[in-house]
């Protein structure tokens, strides 16, 4: 097989207008239903990763302005939600998810604005997916007791929710959606590099017309986390983000009743088998490391390919990363946008740095990139071995770590020798094969013959350090129940 | 100049084949609307075009149907007041109207939550001894006929279509003799709601003539009937053993919240086992 590593594409840009988005210069913090400025007066600055320009000045959120919060969250639990019948719950959460979908395209250019990933992924899997889970749930709101049979199923109080910057709209939906659904009330902390589209949220929740306090959105970074998490009249926190952070929380909880559930990191692996359709597969292995600029807890960032077909699967992922168009996230050919925040990108290329130095070899396209902006080049490692640095921890970029394999059960090994257990990709043209695979995978969701899969009805969430709790189907619902 | 209430099959609006009309009186013995009397020849017009729709509509995602669904309750909402005066027409107070028409849209959002829930309740996967992954899932039955009960203008047919609708089913409804105007409104409301024409098909006529034709049609494979005699129970049970026709006679009180639950949805589904082999290497079983 011949293939030029050279690719003659040659697509006239195609940028989406941010003309009809509405950015406000400086933006409060939602607590009992308005908009309000911190106690200290202390703000930061949320930029645009791809350019390095301000768009939105935010308040930060102190212990004062977190204890306002969840003081409002209480009484609106103890006022309103509660009591409320679960059918009328449900018609809020209901017009919540049809203000999202009129409201997409506004929501889809803020996102990228905002995170720097790709319009086609925010407008075709962000924003309808945020959207079609708080439609699911909203259904749920009065039907729990048939999900939970011979319970009795009630909700916890206040729910504290800190969520991560990789899908800062969905992240939210995730959160917020099962938590009203059950009945609680929320105080939710999007990450302080992405706040803008969860405060369109919060503005989305004023114009469903939810009562006051039902949903609180406080900006801030790991301080404003910390002083949530610790507050005493919290019943539940719910946080996805680094297994680090991760276990600070269970301490911090630890001597309290707090319910917790964590969706952590990941350093999945993609198996593919000799026997794999080969070009499905490395479209599979593209969108395992390459969606989202690879800043996916769940991504496929271990590649393991059976040594027989390893040539093959090789030459076609390295001239399918050459064709991936880097650069402006507006624009809608844009594969790969821009990394989320400077910090995160000298995260990554400490681990390009360390790949090579322990001894692998690393492959990366030969695209431009842009002058201004946080920007990385898609790329891959081979001669890994399982003690490397990049095949053991979670880089959370477009960085592939890539080994080999010969048979079943070594694969079976490898792929579970992590501290991780979030996601796995098997690819194999054998049905019997996919449901050993799956079965003996030491993680949460196992994608065969696909990857990156996402729906509101699937439940999501990791085995061992990738946390605990599930969040999406009918499983979500019990993080924010007592079912005693 | 008097209204003439049209059937609805296969997503138009049509007369009667028959050319044969009911004239609707309202309390006081005025004529107050032309109600199509629906024939024989319209009944199979309607299950044919029923039976065309059904791949498309059971192919939908669970979740497009549920999206549908609520749409209907969006457009019930919308034009709850015109609904409203339909039945004030048919002899309600506009106290009753209203309280049945917010009972209708509250059905209509409870039924649409359902559509992507309720294969999460009944389906189930079954730890078989050998090494086999084997799933057993609700599928839609087909077919179904949906016969209205005579004491609510528009609760109790919704009551028991939403569920058909929901489970991916196709139906043809036979409306409330004594409240077909509100029946027809429904149809125009189906009509502006994304679902899809054939998918609901609705006639209007006298139950006791059309009852026996859905019983013996081939083309049926469910029938709802909703509040009938305990003699028209029996000739129904012996009509459907023609072709093993399922059979649901129900006599809820629909406005009772109780009266709504999933388990109405599992009534016009049939379940599917499907068994798939799992790789045995070195003797070691599988966690399924």
């Amino acid at each position: 097989m011949a293939i030029s590593s050279k690719t003659t594409w040659d697509l006239a840009p195609a940028p989406e207008s941010s003309d009809h988005v509405d950015i406000k210069k400086t933006y409060g913090l939602f607590i009992n239903g308005k908009f309000v400025p911190s106690v200290s007066g202390k703000t930061f600055t949320s930029i645009n990763p791809a350019n390095e320009q301000a768009l939105s000045s935010v308040a930060e959120a102190g212990s004062e302005d977190v204890d306002k919060a969840v003081k409002a969250a209480r009484n609106a639990y103890n006022k309103h939600w509660r009591k409320m019948p679960a059918a009328e719950r449900a018609k809020y959460i209901f017009r919540i998810a049809r203000v999202i979908q009129e409201r997409a395209r506004e929501f889809a250019v803020i996102e990228s604005m905002d995170g720097g990933k790709p319009i086609r992924e925010s407008r075709d899997v962000d924003v309808p997916l945020a959207a079609n889970h708080f439609f699911y749930y909203a259904g749920w709101a009065d039907k729990l007791s048939y999900a939970f049979p011979n319970r009795n199923p009630s909700p916890l109080g206040v729910a504290g929710q800190i969520i991560p910057w990789n899908f800062p709209l969905l992240m939210a939906a995730w959160k917020i959606a099962p938590a009203l659904a059950t009945g609680n009330t929320v105080v939710l902390k999007p990450a302080e590099t992405t706040p803008l589209t969860a405060l369109k949220l919060a503005e989305v929740i004023q114009e469903a017309g939810l009562p006051e306090g039902v949903v609180n959105i406080i900006t801030g970074a790991g301080a404003t986390g910390a002083a949530l998490v610790n507050h005493p009249d919290i019943n539940k926190i719910a946080f996805t983000g680094s297994t680090d952070v991760g276990k600070l929380i269970q301490r911090a909880v630890s001597g309290s009743d707090k319910k917790i559930t964590l969706e952590l990191g990941g350093k999945a692996a993609n198996i593919i088998f000799e026997d794999a359709a080969i070009d499905q597969a490395v479209e599979g292995i593209i969108n395992g490391i390459y969606f989202n600029q690879g800043h996916v807890c769940c991504a496929g960032s271990r590649l393991f390919v059976q040594e027989s077909v390893y040539d093959e699967v090789l030459e076609k992922v390295k001239y399918r990363i050459e064709s991936l168009i880097v650069g402006d996230p507006l624009d809608k050919n844009t594969d790969i946008g821009a990394i989320n925040s400077k910090e995160q990108l000298q995260r990554v290329k400490h681990y390009l740095e360390l790949g090579t130095k322990e001894g692998a070899l690393l492959h990366q396209s030969s695209c431009k990139l842009p002058k201004k902006g946080y920007w990385c080049k898609p790329s891959l490692f081979e001669n890994v071995s399982p003690s490397h640095a990049i095949a053991r921890e979670e880089i959370f970029g477009p960085v592939l770590a890539v080994q080999t394999f010969r048979t079943v059960q070594e694969v079976i090994t490898k792929a579970n020798n992590t501290p991780y257990g979030l996601s796995a990709g098997v690819w194999t043209d054998k049905g019997a094969k996919i449901f050993n695979l799956s079965s003996r995978m030491r993680a949460g969701v196992v994608w065969a013959n696909t990857f990156n899969q996402f729906d509101p009805v699937s439940p999501f969430g990791g085995y061992k350090e990738s946390g605990y709790g599930r969040e999406g189907g009918l499983h979500g619902l019990s993080s924010y129940l007592n079912l005693k | 100049m008097l209204k003439t209430y049209k059937l609805y099959i296969g997503g138009a609006f049509v007369r009667t084949e028959s050319g044969r009309y009911l004239k609707l009186k309202n309390a006081k013995g005025d004529v107050i609307a032309n109600v199509c009397h629906a024939s024989r020849k319209d009944l199979r017009n309607a299950v044919t075009a029923a039976g065309k729709a059904l791949p498309g509509w059971s192919g939908k995602s669970a979740f497009n149907r549920s999206q549908i669904l609520y749409r209907m309750a969006e457009m019930l909402e919308q034009r709850g007041p015109l609904l409203v005066d339909e039945m004030v027409l048919m002899g309600l107070t506009k106290t009753a109207a209203r309280r049945e028409v917010n009972l209708c849209i509250d059905r209509t959002v409870y039924f649409a939550g359902w559509c992507d829930k309720y294969s999460q309740i009944f389906s189930s996967v079954n730890p078989v001894a050998s090494p086999h992954f084997n799933f057993t899932v609700p599928e839609p039955m087909g077919v179904i006929a949906v016969v209205a009960g005579k004491d609510t203008p528009l609760l109790g047919l919704l009551s028991n279509l939403l569920p058909v609708l929901a489970g991916g089913n196709t139906a043809v409804v036979l409306a409330p003799e004594a409240y077909p105007l509100s029946s027809v409104f429904l149809s125009e409301i189906v009509n502006d709601s994304d679902v899809p024409g054939g998918v609901v098909n609705l006639l209007t006529g006298l139950h006791q003539e059309l009852l026996p034709h859905l019983a013996g049609h081939m083309g049926i494979h469910g029938l709802i009937v909703d509040d009938c005699s305990q003699e028209t129970a029996a000739s129904l049970r012996e009509q459907c053993a023609e072709n093993l026709k399922r059979l649901f006679l129900r006599d809820s009180d629909w406005t009772d919240p109780e009266s709504q639950h999933p388990y109405l949805i599992l009534d016009t589904q049939e379940l599917k086992t499907t068994w798939h082999p799992i790789e045995v290497i070195s003797g070691m079983g599988s966690g399924y």
